[in-house]
């Protein structure tokens, strides 16, 4: 699923916290957005996402503009965003129950994604229950389980331990390549910025975009 | 766990026990309880209560009133509240009429509902309906008006459509607010339910009371009001036990 973004302002109130920003993302492809707190990091995700207005300028995906939510573009916020009331694997099921997949099917799926991100033995814990690497792992599994084309994950590691943190950037990487689910990434932490995206884009400072090569060639002399 | 329960029979033992002090030797203390029936005569009349079958007549037509107006209300107000807090059409369009309507005690209505409705039956459910109503439906609204908008989010971008949002967001995620307005609206329905009884019923505990207070039967008068005490804790508990089972989700120390 390719993004082109066009000339994008949007924000809140009358203040636009993004002006005009252009930027592509090819299919399959993962960037990461780096910059200072709010540079318009996670207006530019929102805005995607179709859950904020956008004032001026366009997001086209696989060509069509965006207008509103869909299933197909998927968001990972930084506080796991699951429903507390539900079990581990009733929010994993959740996607594919408001898909209309039927039960049998649907806790089968779950189950597996729970597995694949390590928790199969979690599925009856309530979010509560389950620590805060344990609950991103969780929201990790519900978002493959929608299996969207396009994967918007807002510093979804920025509240964890580094050791943690480290243990799921692993996993996501190697689940987003396998899938090869298009995928923005935003973060404010370099390091991450560089180990997980094919390019960087740098907000705040004249939307300059860097590619991944480049800063390795930096880091490494 | 024992512990706590000796401690609460033994607040409720001392408690009658002066009781029955202050009335068996007829204290005068300002207070004047020389008039008052003791416990005993109280106990007394209570057995011989449990064995008419009016009691249960009464009984039956209290909680079926209780019954019928806290479930409609109930229903009316979280529905309404939802309503009102997810549309700004609705709160607009009905909001300053629940405002004004709002600060009038229930109670206040019996009048009107004594020329609105039929029968006295149907104006004291709506007085215990409209006890509750309010409470439930501010508590609602409340509630949905201070849900984290991050589960909205998220299942609007897992594709679920408004409808899909109100019953797998709005309607859990508000649960534990509706029954705060809920446990508060079942106490404010024996209130209106016993006041508007003692004004205009033909059955009921507060009919009874009242009856027995005018035939100067005093022990019954204390019959009525501990058993309107036992209804009222049994049906508050009852909305207290549902409200716990519901919302197990809930942290620990957010929990009633």
């Amino acid at each position: 699923m390719s993004v082109r973004i066009e000339g994008l302002t949007a924000g809140y109130g009358r203040q636009p916290v993004l002006r005009g920003l252009d930027l592509d993302v090819a299919s399959g492809e993962v960037v990461v957005v780096a910059g200072p707190s709010g540079c318009g990091k996670s207006t530019l995700l929102r805005a995607v996402a179709g859950l904020l207005p956008i004032t001026a300028g366009r997001v086209l995906v696989d060509g069509a503009e965006v207008r509103g939510t869909s299933r197909e573009r998927a968001l990972v916020f930084q506080d796991d965003g699951l429903l507390p009331w539900r079990t581990a694997l009733r929010n994993v099921e959740l996607p594919l129950a408001l898909g209309g997949v039927g039960r049998a099917e649907r806790r089968e799926r779950a189950h597996a994604w729970l597995g694949r991100v390590g928790l199969a033995e979690f599925g009856h814990y309530l979010p509560r229950e389950l620590s805060g690497g344990m609950r991103q792992r969780v929201q990790l599994a519900r978002t493959l389980a929608q299996s969207p084309g396009l994967v918007l994950m807002d510093e979804p590691f920025g509240a964890l331990d580094a050791q943690t943190r480290a243990a799921m950037q692993e996993l996501v990487v190697e689940v987003l390549r396998e899938t090869g689910t298009t995928t923005i990434f935003v973060t404010h932490d370099v390091d991450e910025a560089v180990r997980l995206g094919d390019r960087v884009v740098v907000l705040g400072a004249g939307e300059v975009a860097v590619r991944r090569d480049a800063i390795l060639a930096v880091l490494g002399s | 766990m024992g512990g706590r329960w000796v401690v609460r029979l033994g607040s409720l033992a001392v408690g009658l026990l002066l009781w029955q002090v202050l009335t068996a030797t007829g204290a005068r203390i300002w207070l004047r309880f020389d008039q008052l029936p003791t416990v005993v005569e109280v106990a007394e009349r209570f057995a011989r209560q449990v064995r008419v079958p009016e009691f249960y007549q009464d009984l039956a037509s209290s909680l079926g009133r209780i019954g019928l107006g806290f479930l409609l209300a109930a229903s009316a107000g979280t529905a309404l509240g939802v309503a009102v807090a997810r549309s700004r059409l609705l709160a607009d369009l009905v909001g300053p009429l629940l405002e004004v309507v709002r600060p009038i005690p229930a109670i206040a209505l019996v009048p009107i509902a004594i020329l609105l409705f039929p029968t006295d039956e149907q104006g004291i459910v709506f007085i215990t309906f409209v006890a509750a109503f309010f409470p439930v439906l501010v508590s609602t609204r409340h509630a949905v008006r201070a849900l984290p908008t991050i589960w909205e989010d998220a299942v609007r971008t897992m594709g679920g459509s408004r409808w899909q949002v109100l019953v797998k967001v709005v309607l859990p995620g508000t649960l534990p607010g509706v029954f705060g307005g809920l446990s508060v609206g079942v106490g404010v329905s024996w209130i209106c339910v016993i006041s508007a009884e003692m004004i205009s019923g033909r059955f009921g505990v507060g009919y009874r009371t009242w009856q027995a207070y005018t035939v100067v039967d005093y022990p019954g008068v204390v019959v009525g009001m501990v058993t309107i005490g036992l209804l009222g804790w049994l049906t508050s508990s009852a909305v207290e036990l549902l409200g716990r089972r519901v919302t197990r989700w809930l942290p620990r120390e957010a929990r009633a």
